[in-house]
């Protein structure tokens, strides 16, 4: 069995199970199983993936056997296998701590039969994203994940599901529809839709149709990976789903739209002429997005603000257009992939002890349950980028690949990043001091804290400090871990740091010296067909 | 590579119509603007197609001209897409409409409640700020009253 045969499988696993589950209805056990068993499997093969790539380098699959600008090739360089394997730990994770919710807590949560069917889905949409070759397929990759990720933000169907997921829904189709757009007008200048042969036949057109499409692809993708001013949906749609939910989606979904814009920016148009508008919007996106989360009275909220902020650090290392920047970039993708979702994880893990995410309703939570607590900062002081966490290590590659460019604009950014930083961790400690320090909130006062929103419409229990010890000591020891697992995985990127950092550098030189294009057609490019 | 002008022409009708739809509160209207956006998409890949009229596929080399079956394969599938999604954002209408009674997009409460929080006495002073927006929706349900969520978030709302 060679290396080439395990890239479709980390497709086809997760959909085969799905399809699996699904047969298998309301036997919840042994749906669980097959689940968490897939997303082993899946992960195993992420590993062996990424092992024989750095060893072997780019793996191109020629699906069908069809050559490679006629049929469809699946392509796994060091950045898709690096993102692979996280995305498989994440997932793994998240579905361990929903699966510790659902046995201790019932499934009012997650509905019975389909959560973990579409969880698979959203799963294998993720992963097709990331090894497809041509963008058509990562079209389809992008709409199996969007169409699981409807079904999951709406689980339950309750009202308040129903409005935001609305929002998510029609912003998400409009996205679609203008990917869609854009390869129809690549394919109509270009005639081809293989990203290396978009690549190789992009110098041929005139510079004007170049940018348009440059401009049409990353507007479809900036909405996915909630760029500003494309980035208004998220802090509205994300908080409302199910803390697993919103954990995977933050972890998972916005970086897809980053790793299709690193594919852009490095493969398909590596001209500089785009890179000050990058700059500006990366930006814009990490200040304009601090300012929401600092203004918030929700935790869910707060770090779906911290999300849309922290993607401007992704943005600004591709906007540099140096293999220095994007090789802070993937190192920086895998650590925010990791906190992100550990934070959403913790904040599920104080809404279960708390009974809320409103910042107002809890307090003294460090003494009730200090598990929570610890789970809490240690994530907290890793997004906020605290030495020596991964988080710092991130940024200072970030701010150290841009002030070599020597770019005015890259300085700004460089200012802007470190004032970001400080605002994430004022941000980020108000709700430590507020929420597990200070007194708990007297049981009678339910009244006085009403002007205080829920995002929810589910009744909140009562949060008295005798309720919270008791439901601090009956939290399923199944989350805890999915929960502490996440957090370690985060300080192993501390400790790992140096080797992971050579291999983002080694897989941002592949991306840099045309390595895609020359792993897919070895025997030189294919010549100009004749229209 | 020969383009149709009335395709093109459609194509933009379409778009222009599915963009204003889309832009619209009620929630049938936006999927009846997201039916449109997609229909356009495909017109799209159709135009890049080239001239049509001739057989996509023929069996061994004829010397004939032969229509590109790319773009048509591409627009199966985004048919499909648009189609499953439509029917989900059809049901979640109808659960919209069995839970709420309402067909539009409300704003984001928690959105309402930090501003409000902020400025909800400048809002009360100054009532032009308030956005009216009654041009665009149906005359008001009878069952169409906003929930008494919140009493700061319901005066904003127009009704």
């Amino acid at each position: 069995m060679t290396l080439e045969s395990l890239v479709p499988l980390v497709v086809l696993v997760p959909l085969l199970a799905a399809a699996g589950v699904l047969a298998l209805g309301r036997r919840l056990r042994a749906q669980r199983l097959v689940t968490v068993i897939a997303l082993t499997l899946t992960l195993g093969i992420s590993v062996a993936l990424l092992i024989g790539v750095d060893a072997a380098g780019t793996l191109v699959v020629e699906v069908g056997g069809w050559q490679a600008p006629f049929g469809i090739v699946l392509v796994v360089d060091r950045l898709a296998a690096l993102l692979l394997v996280v995305s498989s730990v994440v997932l793994l994770a998240v579905l361990l701590f929903s699966v510790g919710q659902g046995l201790a807590y019932g499934d009012d949560e997650t509905p019975v039969t389909i959560y973990n069917p579409a969880y698979l889905i959203l799963a294998a949409g993720v992963f097709t994203a990331f090894i497809a070759g041509d963008l058509f397929n990562l079209y389809v990759g992008f709409e199996i994940l969007l169409v699981a990720s409807y079904v999951l933000i709406t689980l339950g169907g309750t009202e308040a599901r129903i409005r935001t997921g609305t929002t998510y829904i029609v912003v998400s189709l409009v996205s679609s529809f203008l990917f869609l757009a854009s390869i129809a007008m690549i394919y109509g200048a270009l005639g081809t839709v293989n990203l290396a042969h978009i690549a190789v036949r992009m110098a041929e057109i005139p510079a004007e149709t170049q940018t348009l499409l440059h401009v049409m692809l990353l507007i479809g993708f900036g909405i996915k990976a909630a760029v500003f001013p494309l980035s208004f949906w998220l802090p509205d749609s994300y908080p409302t789903a199910p803390a697993p939910v919103t954990a995977v989606f933050a972890g998972l979904l916005t970086k897809v739209g980053v790793y299709a814009i690193i594919r852009t920016e490095t493969l398909l148009f590596p001209s500089p002429e785009l890179n000050p508008a990058l700059l500006i919007v990366a930006i814009l996106t990490m200040v304009v997005g601090i300012l929401g989360a600092v203004a918030q009275t929700d935790i869910k909220r707060l770090l779906s603000f911290t999300l849309v902020s922290h993607i401007g650090f992704l943005i600004l290392g591709i906007g540099l257009g140096t293999i220095d920047g994007t090789a802070a970039t993937i190192y920086y993708v895998a650590h925010h992939i990791v906190v992100q979702t550990a934070l959403f994880l913790a904040a599920g893990l104080i809404e279960q002890v708390g009974g809320s995410t409103s910042i107002p309703r809890l307090g003294g939570l460090l003494a009730l349950a200090p598990s929570v607590g610890v789970l809490y900062l240690v994530a907290a002081l890793n997004l906020g980028g605290i030495p020596p966490f991964s988080g710092f290590l991130g940024k200072l590659g970030l701010f150290q690949a841009s002030i070599a460019t020597g770019d005015p604009l890259a300085f700004v950014a460089v200012g802007a990043g470190a004032l970001v930083s400080l605002l994430t961790l004022y941000a980020l400690m108000r709700v430590w001091s507020r929420v597990f320090w200070g007194t708990p909130p007297a049981p009678a006062d339910e009244e006085s804290t009403d002007a205080v929103e829920p995002t929810h419409d589910d009744v909140y229990p009562a949060t008295g400090a005798v309720a919270i010890a008791e439901r601090a000591r009956a939290i399923p020891r199944l989350m805890t871990t999915a929960t502490v697992g996440l957090v370690l995985a985060g300080i192993a990127l501390t400790v790992l740091a140096g080797p992971l950092y050579q291999y983002a550098e080694r897989a941002a030189l592949v991306l840099g010296e045309n390595g895609y294009v020359t792993a897919v057609f070895p025997e030189g490019t294919p010549e100009v067909l004749d229209d | 590579m020969t383009v149709s002008l009335v395709l093109v022409a459609v194509m933009a009708a379409l778009f222009a119509c599915g963009v204003y739809l889309i832009l619209e509160r009620s929630m049938t209207r936006v999927l009846l603007g997201i039916l449109l956006l997609g229909n356009a998409s495909n017109l799209l890949l159709l135009v890049v197609m080239g001239a049509p009229g001739v057989a996509p596929i023929v069996d061994g080399d004829t010397g004939e001209r032969v229509t590109d079956p790319l773009p048509q394969a591409l627009a199966l599938t985004a048919i499909v897409i648009t189609f499953s999604v439509s029917a989900f954002v059809l049901a979640l209408i109808y659960r919209s409409w069995r839970l709420a009674q309402r067909d539009e997009v409300d704003d984001d409460v928690a959105d309402l409640a930090v501003r409000t929080e902020r400025e909800g006495s400048e809002f009360a002073a100054a009532p032009d700020l308030i956005v009216d927006d009654s041009e665009f929706t149906e005359e008001p349900h009878p069952d169409d009253e906003p929930e008494p969520q919140s009493a700061p978030a319901g005066e904003e709302r127009s009704s």
